[in-house]
């Protein structure tokens, strides 16, 4: 199918873009790599009467070290460039490992960070790994631009805290630090399907015990989730069997997962506790 | 203002400008404006691959992307990539190993494959794959597509060899 009618605007700046919104009465949306979008719009689940094509806004790129020694990762960063770039392999080397999971090549050429994020879609990896990473996300609106914590960010599903007509700017992560072990995989029928359930983990081992665990699992409920309670167990174990184990066993308290027609809560559960035993088995056997 | 708006790109390196309606996307303008029938529309939601053309160098959906957006781009399609002849030794690999039956994702499987060797000079068969899971072939089995890029990837590396220093 094809797309219903639409009127196009490239505005050079933030102020333009968010101008452009606020004079379409709501029935306007913002494309960057419109990689979801325009297949939503071909198939007339979306019909928006004004595209402001955002993917040309400077203020929206750049991948870099800011004063704090964080990454700021511009929400126009492509999938491609998560998988590539140097800094992120440094910093958010959870981007780059989960980048091979997202769709297929063409797709991650185009596609960006900050449209998938803001999509939240659950089922998707970037989200999830914005959790895991720590990642406090930047947004620009009519009232000036604010910082909210990736915690706060998803609600619901396809639902965040941005308010209708605000941009995603970028997303600040903080520093890598030394000891730090990061691993990300996931569960699917086909390779590039969607996954069954996905999950990365980020551990702070600097001197072989865990001082700080950070798990999160996409694919699992409405939105992507992060593990606290397999995280306390593995805080202060040296990431043995045992520890492995208990983590595994937190994960009840941690997810919830609802039957669904493509396998049942129970299931997608145990393939959760299967796949945290995979990774942090992965980690610990690591040099 | 849903009407047409002109747009100026870079096609197959000729430079050109066009009205276009918003709502026509990439491929359908090269298909139906340029008459660049070559580049072919599957699904047109993104998962076949029949589409792929090269953006500003780098492989995408054509159904992915309105006209519009490639206003100020570079784009190559099939017949460029063929006129340029830098796709022959792949059109060549993919007929002596039989890697098209009806050809219908061909196109799209060359863009692929130019895009793989573009950024990977020997990828292996397992790499090959990973490339090829966005593009969709009912007739082949795949097999002897990864055949063909494989062998180009040799060819190529072999001729990059004997050029004098």
């Amino acid at each position: 199918m094809k797309a219903q009618a639409f009127s196009y605007v490239r505005p050079a700046t933030i102020a333009q873009a968010l101008d452009a919104f606020a004079g379409a009465d709501g029935a306007a949306t913002y494309i960057a790599g419109g990689q979801s979008l325009v297949p939503a719009m071909a198939l007339r689940l979306q019909a928006p009467e004004l595209l402001i094509d955002i993917a040309h806004l400077a203020e929206l790129r750049g991948i870099a070290l800011d004063e704090d020694g964080g990454l700021r990762l511009g929400a126009l960063t492509r999938h491609a460039e998560a998988h590539d770039d140097p800094l992120i392999a440094a910093h958010a080397p959870l981007l780059a490992l989960a980048a091979p999971f997202v769709a297929h090549p063409a797709i991650r050429n185009r596609g960006t960070l900050g449209g998938s994020v803001a999509l939240a879609d659950p089922a998707s990896e970037f989200p999830a790994m914005m959790l895991a990473l720590g990642a406090t996300i930047e947004v620009a609106g009519p009232e000036g631009t604010r910082r909210i914590a990736a915690e706060d960010f998803f609600q619901d599903l396809y639902q965040t805290t941005m308010e209708p007509g605000e941009l995603l700017v970028a997303f600040h992560i903080p520093a890598a630090r030394p000891g730090d072990r990061c691993v990300f995989d996931e569960l699917a029928r086909r390779r590039g399907d969607y996954a069954l359930v996905g999950c990365g983990v980020k551990l702070a081992m600097p001197a072989g015990t865990v001082d700080e665990a950070r798990i999160a699992f996409l694919a699992v409920g409405p939105i992507p989730t992060r593990a606290r309670n397999a995280e306390d167990a593995l805080a202060g174990t040296r990431l043995d069997a045992e520890g492995i184990r208990a983590a595994q066993a937190a994960l009840g308290a941690d997810l919830d997962p609802q039957d669904d027609d493509q396998v049942p809560g129970a299931m997608r559960l145990h393939l959760a506790r299967v796949l945290l035993g995979r990774l942090l088995g992965r980690l610990a056997s690591a040099p | 203002m849903t009407a047409p708006v002109a747009i100026t790109l870079t096609v197959n390196g000729e430079r050109l400008t066009r009205l276009a309606e918003p709502r026509e996307t990439l491929a359908d303008f090269l298909r139906r404006d340029l008459g660049l029938t070559g580049t072919h529309l599957g699904c047109e939601m993104g998962v076949c691959g029949a589409c792929l053309v090269m953006l500003d160098g780098t492989p995408v959906h054509s159904c992915l992307s309105f006209a519009v957006q490639a206003d100020g781009s570079a784009v190559e399609t099939i017949e460029g990539l063929t006129e340029s002849a830098a796709v022959t030794d792949l059109q060549q690999a993919f007929h002596e190993r039989n890697a098209l039956q009806c050809g219908f994702c061909t196109p799209g499987m060359l863009v692929t494959a130019q895009g793989l060797l573009a950024r990977k000079a020997s990828p292996s068969r397992e790499e090959i794959r990973d490339a090829l899971s966005g593009n969709y072939c009912r007739c082949t089995g795949y097999e002897a597509i990864v055949d063909a890029i494989e062998t180009v990837a040799r060819r190529r590396a072999a001729s990059r060899e004997e050029l004098p220093a």
